[in-house]
């Protein structure tokens, strides 16, 4: 943000693996906000996956593959945007320390690291926009997915842009900063504990009284929907972004196509 | 236990890539320790007594103020009074001078186990925090502050220090060097060991009194 | 100590299954993380003294061998007696030694995490010495044969039902013989015990939450008193202490003092602060006799030269515990050894074995709570992410784990086969799952099905998607 922003900037879409494979909609959400704003989109096709999963399992040197190979994809575009603060905290924050005896990759990790932002808080802190133009009738509550919050500071942006939907009201669970359980392979590898995790932010969402759960990580919102659904609540769940592009009027996650 | 003295040291160096420090390292590292560099310390208002009371009662200690020191055995008994207390103290010796009303025992020396109420005076007040800094030495027992149920803590106002630091300057000062003991206290003993459950009184002293001398 | 880390994942179910225990963590979850927020932000200069607290850690841990030869040539000038034990065994020996010459029948202790580190107490109870726990949660899982779980908090585990029937079993035989309902009760009855104990005891052993090499003092915070009576009544003084825990001065001192009672507790002081500085001087009226500080290494110094040598700056706080949600899970106790948490995840494989400790580093979501309430700013999940890396060089994880990471890696790196292989699984998943929009059963992805659905994907890929809608061109 030291560098202004160019008119009409050149974003390259991060399309996060989860996103690609279960929830397309939120990609074009992205894009409808990013275009709205002024910015031209791409969604370069020689991307996979920010390389967490590996990173996470102590997999350093597939890591570095990976990120080599995002770091090549994205080349050249004004600003890498993705709507996940997890996606986006490795790159922005774990590339560059991948690379720490590295020198040459350290660079261009870096000069990735300054283009690279989360969607929300690139909407406001970036291109500095205050309000959208959607309608969503409904109590909404906000889990405030660890990575973004803890990582990039993302708190304050979704709710700003959130208060200037039309007909939406939000109701602030309690804990919304705790983990929800999900931890990317944590969930499948300590399930039992992962589980109590999810269901505490299930009775957090519950007690809240909202009738709709928004976040920014859809990895978060899978593990909770899914929790969610199999506890047998009601409550709907969407990336804020479909609601901020006014693009929330199909199923949520976990529900059948015709409602 | 040279040896592992010795194997430990090595064990340091040889993480920290280095042998021994050399005589002017060290001596840079004492001059440090003489005089420590400044850090920082919390801010606030100057009204130090009013902070250093508030901060006790915070903590549920009680406090009270008399003017002049020879009023405060008297402000001892009140105290006994009012909670129905006999009239018997154990009190340091550091306190012997001070004028005791008739009709009070008092017993100088270290504390017994049928001690009810000790007294004992304080070398300095800290106001951070509502905090009384007690000294160990021949004319005052450490076992005055742990043993008896109550503990009634005699500090003159102008003994109250803003910071830990300032306490810990006027130590150096004026103590010679560090005694045995230096407690701080800063409110009856208290436990939340069982269901997070505030109980005062867990071991020590059940009660604290600070007796505050203006004049 | 039994080291029982290698039974993490069926400790850890049978502790979400425990309803005492669950009981017991639910109360303490907030109270912990409500005080230490609003303690912090009462004191504006909070985030200052982090960073400050940090940087007197590093330049201590930087010249460890002069501030620890400083302190113990303080503390001989005072009449004590500093020992070094590069062990466990070596500590265990000197406490023995020390406890023997002066022919001892009882020990009272106050809290030391180190001694649970080392196991005095077994030793010690070998040699038929008896050792009383004095910090009343100690105490009471003493009676409970139990480790802490906490390391600040031990019995947090316990429910006021479980410690009332643990007096019971215990007191009874003293003559106490009345089922005590309410806490005032049963921490009166605890003092009542306790206090015939520390007049008895001929050792006192308590921890030494700093040690000043200015003034060759230890430093003990207790909200009890009882490492008071626990140093001030026996004849002996012994400490036990980790060697990263010297600090250069009482200035030093004061400012993790500052930071200690806010983090752990979330008081502003703790109720006892006690410098004490070797045995009892001419003309004292009370005091220990004898002063022995035992200065442990047991892998400190090693630590001290890689990855780990943040872990060095723990001030023993527990707010990284407090904060963890995994630990507000399962409890201490599933986490197998003596420190439980974040800072117990990262320091049990470093002690007892990345391969008995496998879980440990693992079962951590990475949500950087802990080091985002840490009062020395530890980084703690790239220490635990450190761990698994070292673990995954040393082919430790599961053969299926490291097949399956394997693959997924070699398909994601070759973009083409990436997006045909998940277009078909997206497809297929998509085709059966659209009806109901998740899946409540999936071969390969039981792990996850077992707790909770899977949402169904779309029926395509994003990718494809898009390339349809805004053709070839990007
Ligand atoms: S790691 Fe940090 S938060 Fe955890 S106990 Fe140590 S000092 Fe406290």
């Amino acid at each position: 943000m030291t560098s202004p922003v160019p008119a009409g900037p050149r974003i390259g879409l991060f399309a996060t693996c989860l996103m690609d494979s279960f929830r397309p909609s939120v990609g074009f959400a992205a894009v409808k906000l990013l275009e709205d704003a002024g910015c031209t989109v791409e969604v370069p096709a020689a991307q996979t996956c920010c390389g967490q999963p590996a990173l996470n399992s102590g997999d350093f040197a597939t890591t570095r593959r990976l990120a080599k190979q995002v770091i090549e994809t994205f080349a050249g575009f004004d600003y890498v945007v993705g709507p996940s603060g997890s996606c986006m905290a490795t790159i922005k924050n774990d590339y560059p320390q991948l690379f720490a005896d590295d020198p040459q990759w350290r660079e261009k990790a870096e000069d990735l690291s300054r283009r690279s932002f989360e969607l929300l808080s690139f909407l406001t802190d970036v291109l500095k926009v205050d309000r959208v133009k959607a309608r969503f009738e409904g109590t909404v509550t906000y889990h405030d997915s660890c990575s973004g919050l803890r990582e990039l500071g993302v708190k304050a942006q979704p709710r700003k842009l959130l208060a200037t939907v039309e007909g939406l009201k939000l109701s602030e669970m309690q804990d919304a900063e705790t983990c929800c359980g999900f931890g990317g392979t944590f969930c499948v590898k300590y399930p039992d504990i992962s589980e109590k995790m999810a269901s505490d932010k299930v009775a957090n969402i519950e007690a809240s009284g909202a009738g709709t759960l928004l976040g920014g990580d859809l990895g978060c919102l899978m593990n909770i929907a899914g929790r969610m659904k199999r506890l047998g609540k009601p409550v709907r769940v969407f990336h804020a972004a479909e609601v901020l592009a006014g693009m929330a009027d199909g199923p949520g996650l976990a529900e059948p196509e015709v409602r | 236990m040279s040896e592992a003295r010795e194997a430990i040291l090595g064990s340091i160096r040889t993480a920290l890539k280095r042998g021994p420090l050399s005589q002017p390292e060290r001596q840079q590292l004492e001059s440090q320790i003489a005089t420590p560099p400044h850090h920082t310390r919390p801010h606030f208002g100057d009204d130090l007594a009013r902070r250093f009371a508030a901060k006790l009662e915070s903590r549920a200690a009680t406090v009270v103020a008399v003017s002049r020191m020879a009023d405060a055995s008297g402000a001892v008994v009140d105290y006994l009074d009012r909670l129905g207390l006999p009239k018997a103290v154990a009190a340091a010796p550091a306190l012997e001078n001070l004028e005791w009303p008739q009709g009070l025992a008092v017993r100088f020396g270290r504390a017994e186990t049928s001690d009810q109420v000790s007294v004992t005076p304080c070398f300095a007040g800290v106001a951070e925090t509502g905090s009384l800094v007690l000294l160990s030495g021949p004319s005052s027992p450490t076992t005055l502050n742990f043993v008896p149920e109550n503990h009634v803590v005699i500090v003159r106002a102008a003994r109250i220090v803003r910071h830990f630091e300032d306490a810990w300057d006027l130590l150096r000062k004026e103590a010679g060097g560090i005694p045995r003991t230096v407690n701080v206290i800063s409110g009856p003993s208290r436990t939340a060991d069982v269901e997070q459950t505030i109980q005062l009184g867990a071991h020590g002293p059940r009660r604290l009194h600070v007796v505050v001398v203006n004049g | 100590m039994q080291v029982l880390s290698p039974q993490f994942k069926p400790r850890a179910t049978l502790a979400l299954k425990d309803a005492s225990l669950q009981a017991a963590l639910g109360k303490a979850r907030g109270g912990f993380v409500d005080k230490r927020a609003a303690a912090a932000a009462e004191l504006p200069e909070f985030e200052q003294l982090r960073e400050e607290a940090k940087a007197i850690k590093e330049h201590t841990l930087d010249h460890l061998d002069f501030y620890l030869e400083r302190f113990e040539e303080r503390v001989k000038a005072q009449g004590g007696q500093v020992h070094w034990a590069r062990n466990a065994e070596d500590a265990q020996r000197i406490v023995l030694e020390i406890c023997r010459k002066a022919n001892a029948k009882t020990v009272t202790k106050g809290k030391s995490m180190v001694s649970e580190e080392v196991g005095i107490n077994e030793v010690l109870e070998q040699e038929g010495i008896e050792v009383i726990e004095t910090d009343l949660g100690e105490y009471i899982i003493q009676l409970a044969k139990e480790p802490p779980s906490h390391i600040i908090a031990p019995a947090v585990h316990k429910t006021k039902a479980q410690v009332s029937e643990l007096f019971h079993a215990h007191h009874s035989k003293l003559g106490l013989t009345k089922v005590l309902t309410e806490v005032a009760d049963l921490v009166n009855e605890a003092r009542q015990v306790l206090r015939g104990k520390f007049f008895r005891a001929d050792v006192g052993i308590t921890g030494g939450n700093f040690l000043v090499a200015e003034t060759g003092s230890s430093i003990i915070v207790t909200n009890e008193g009882n490492g008071d009576l626990t140093q001030t009544l026996a004849r002996v003084h012994i400490v036990t202490s980790g060697i990263e825990r010297v600090v250069p001065t009482l200035d030093d001192a004061t400012t993790f003092l500052r930071l200690l009672a806010r983090s752990a507790t979330g008081q502003e002081t703790e109720t006892y602060t006690t410098v004490s500085s070797g045995p009892r001087r001419p003309g004292d009226p009370d005091g220990p006799e004898e002063y022995h500080v035992v200065l442990v290494d047991n892998g400190r110094s090693k630590m001290l030269a890689g990855r780990f040598r943040e872990m060095l700056r723990c001030i023993r706080c527990g707010a990284c515990m407090n904060h963890c949600p995994v630990y507000g899970a399962i409890g201490g106790h599933a986490y197998g050894w003596v420190y439980p948490g974040p800072m117990g995840s990262v320091l049990t494989p470093l002690f007892v074995g990345l391969d008995a400790a496998y879980d440990l580093p693992n079962a951590c979501t990475l949500n950087g709570r802990c080091q985002s309430v840490c009062p020395v700013k530890i980084p703690l999940p790239d220490l635990l992410r450190e761990l698994r890396h070292m673990q995954h060089e040393a082919k430790l994880s599961p053969w299926y784990q490291r097949a399956a990471l394997a693959a997924w890696g070699f398909v994601a790196s070759r973009p083409r086969l990436y997006h045909a292989l998940t277009g078909l699984a997206v497809r297929a998943l998509g085709w059966l799952g659209r009806g109901r929009g998740r899946f409540g059963y999936l071969p390969l992805a039981s792990a996850w099905t077992k707790g909770r659905d899977l949402p169904a994907p779309q029926g395509k890929t994003f990718q494809e998607a898009w390339r349809e809608r805004r053709g070839k061109s990007s």
